[in-house]
């Protein structure tokens, strides 16, 4: 769409501007603050320069948890981005389905997070969990506390279930505005299915697919509460994701320097990335036009 | 033009398939939510065998329950509407005009949904002392707004985009003032990104912890957090903590009830 320039525009922007300036740039500024200092208590503080980005980079333990989120997030949009646009295709368009489809699909998303992690832990435990001990009775001894591949697929399955939804719901958001006439269009010029998909309806959800993948690579990359209340980043380290890490060093340990550089360095990586997503996505969105 | 995208005939089994899965944790949660403790813990049963309404009952008639969920929805109406009623003017500035900085701009705002919330758990906390706004469900709904408010720019920018500029000119030939423009003609065409994204902020609101948890102690305390706590308390009473579980999903399960057919209808594209 062509669009007019006019400053004036700053002025739509401005409570907006405001609103996110005094929850977000105060904040950062603190962490920043601590970031570069060390202290000893009593509020004194010394200059310690990059000190703290020199530890949490050369340490593996940061570098582990780096990976193991990395993949946990490449598996996770591999697996929900793909199902939630099939089953947004296979969603009924009229009716009574309609209303049906939605408020049950939507269930998952409006649940707390930690209730989230209860569900599945109290599902998957092998005394009281429907699912363990019907694994366990299958002969397959599930043990999720024990076992760090169990763990890693209940956590895997948690999310799955969790937010899968969201993809759905904005896919179909994105597959009933098409009019009524591109797919009559689309028969009269005898369209195979494929490619009412390929040239009709995944260019009308090019815009919500990139909202739905940022938002599941952000959430996904940013997983605390959820494993930590089913796995508690166990068994061992097997599920200790970047924000468990680092919620670990600034409240179990106090460690406010190293944690607080290591938030900065955990909001670039996940910056960069949406950064790449973003320019891929909205460039390949100008070469359509 | 019924079926007029579906693949085959089989293809309403994918929905129903994926909403038994969906399904069955939760039943399993209801079916807890209604068992006695030794129950749970005893012989492993499909449905309850002699159902029990005490543990609804534990939650109903102490106020350190309730207050919970009454905390919870007040921070999140809150929210909700401050977030979308900022959103709406922003939105429209970043899809209708370019001005100085506007793209940095939509890039920094997003980032802010981008930052761990692990990140601003503890700066949060000072910030809100300093202003003395602890354990208010201002503070709560005010720190929300970090997450939610760019979410309702983008989805309304998305929406906006989406509507034909022409719309906008002739309004403004036929005299309407960029209010009367705004209320009258333009947001009911968006009313659909309205609701999706009145439900998104209703949704990262309600489910979020770490924050809500961080900036109260007792007068605004949410429910959630209320659970963690009374569990740890009382060693596991895993059929109030069911129960709890159970009530924390019925206001979100009522709301998305209520926005169906805004997300349903779709927005008037070309029909204008």
């Amino acid at each position: 769409m062509e669009k007019t320039w006019n400053n004036k525009a700053w002025f739509l922007v401005l409570p907006v501007l405001l609103l996110v300036a005094f929850s977000a740039v105060i904040p950062l500024m603190t962490v920043v603050n601590y970031s570069v200092q060390d202290t000893f208590g009593n509020n004194q503080f010394f200059w310690a320069g990059t000190d703290w980005f020199v530890e949490i980079l050369t340490s593996p333990r940061f570098w582990d948890a780096l990976w193991r989120n990395l993949i946990f997030s490449g598996v996770i949009l591999a697996i929900e981005v793909p199902l939630g646009i099939l089953i947004a295709l296979n969603m009924p368009k009229h009716g009574i389905g309609v209303p049906v489809c939605l408020v049950l699909m939507a269930l998952p998303l409006l649940i707390p997070w930690n209730v989230v992690g209860t569900i599945w832990q109290v599902f998957g435990r092998v005394d009281i969990g429907l699912l363990g001990y019907f694994l366990n009775s299958l002969g397959i001894s599930y043990n999720y506390t024990q076992n760090p591949a169990h763990a890693w697929a209940t956590v895997i399955v948690m999310d799955v279930w969790h937010w899968t939804s969201l993809v759905v719901l904005l896919c179909y958001a994105g597959l009933v505005s098409i009019p009524d006439a591109y797919y009559q269009a689309a028969r009269i010029d005898g369209a195979s299915r494929w490619s009412v998909f390929r040239y009709i309806q995944l260019p009308k959800m090019k815009r919500v697919l990139l909202i739905a993948v940022l938002l599941r690579f952000m959430d996904s990359f940013m997983i605390y509460t959820e494993p930590f209340v089913v796995t508690g980043g166990g068994p061992g380290n097997s599920t200790t994701f970047l924000s468990i890490d680092l919620v670990k060093m600034a409240i179990g340990q106090f460690d406010l320097g190293p944690a607080a550089a290591m938030s900065i360095i955990y909001f670039l990586i996940i910056l960069l990335l949406s950064w790449v997503f973003y320019t891929v996505m909205t460039q390949s969105d100008a070469e359509q036009k | 033009m019924t079926n007029n995208s579906s693949g085959s005939r089989f293809g309403f089994l994918i929905p129903v398939i994926y909403i038994v899965f969906l399904l069955l944790p939760i039943y399993w949660l209801v079916n807890m939510s209604f068992k006695t403790n030794s129950e749970i813990l005893g012989q492993l049963t499909l449905w309850p065998t002699n159902p029990t309404l005490r543990n609804y009952t534990v939650i109903f008639t102490d106020p350190a329950w309730y207050n919970g969920y009454i905390n919870s929805i007040i921070y999140v109406v809150m929210n909700t509407v401050i977030s979308v009623l900022v959103a709406l003017p922003a939105a429209y500035a970043f899809s209708r005009y370019r001005f100085l900085g506007d793209k940095h701009l939509f890039f920094w705002l997003l980032t802010n949904r981008m930052a761990p919330p692990a990140v601003f758990a503890l700066p949060f906390f000072q910030l809100y002392s300093a202003f003395g706004l602890i354990d208010t469900h201002i503070a709560v709904a005010i720190a929300h707004c970090l997450f939610n408010v760019p979410l309702a720019v983008w989805i309304l920018e998305g929406f906006m985009s989406g509507v034909p500029k022409e719309i906008d000119e002739t309004a403004y030939i036929d005299g309407y003032s960029f209010p009367r423009f705004f209320v009258k003609i333009f947001m009911p065409l968006i009313a659909s990104g309205i609701g999706v994204a009145a439900f998104f902020c209703f949704m990262f609101s309600w489910v979020e912890l770490l924050i809500a948890r961080t900036l109260t102690t007792t007068d605004a305390k949410p429910i959630a957090a209320t659970m963690t706590r009374t569990v740890s308390a009382s060693g596991m009473d895993w059929g109030v903590l069911a129960a709890a579980g159970v009530l924390t999903i019925i206001p979100g399960a009522l709301v998305i009830y209520f926005v169906r057919n805004y997300i349903a209808k779709g927005f008037a594209l070309g029909r204008v």
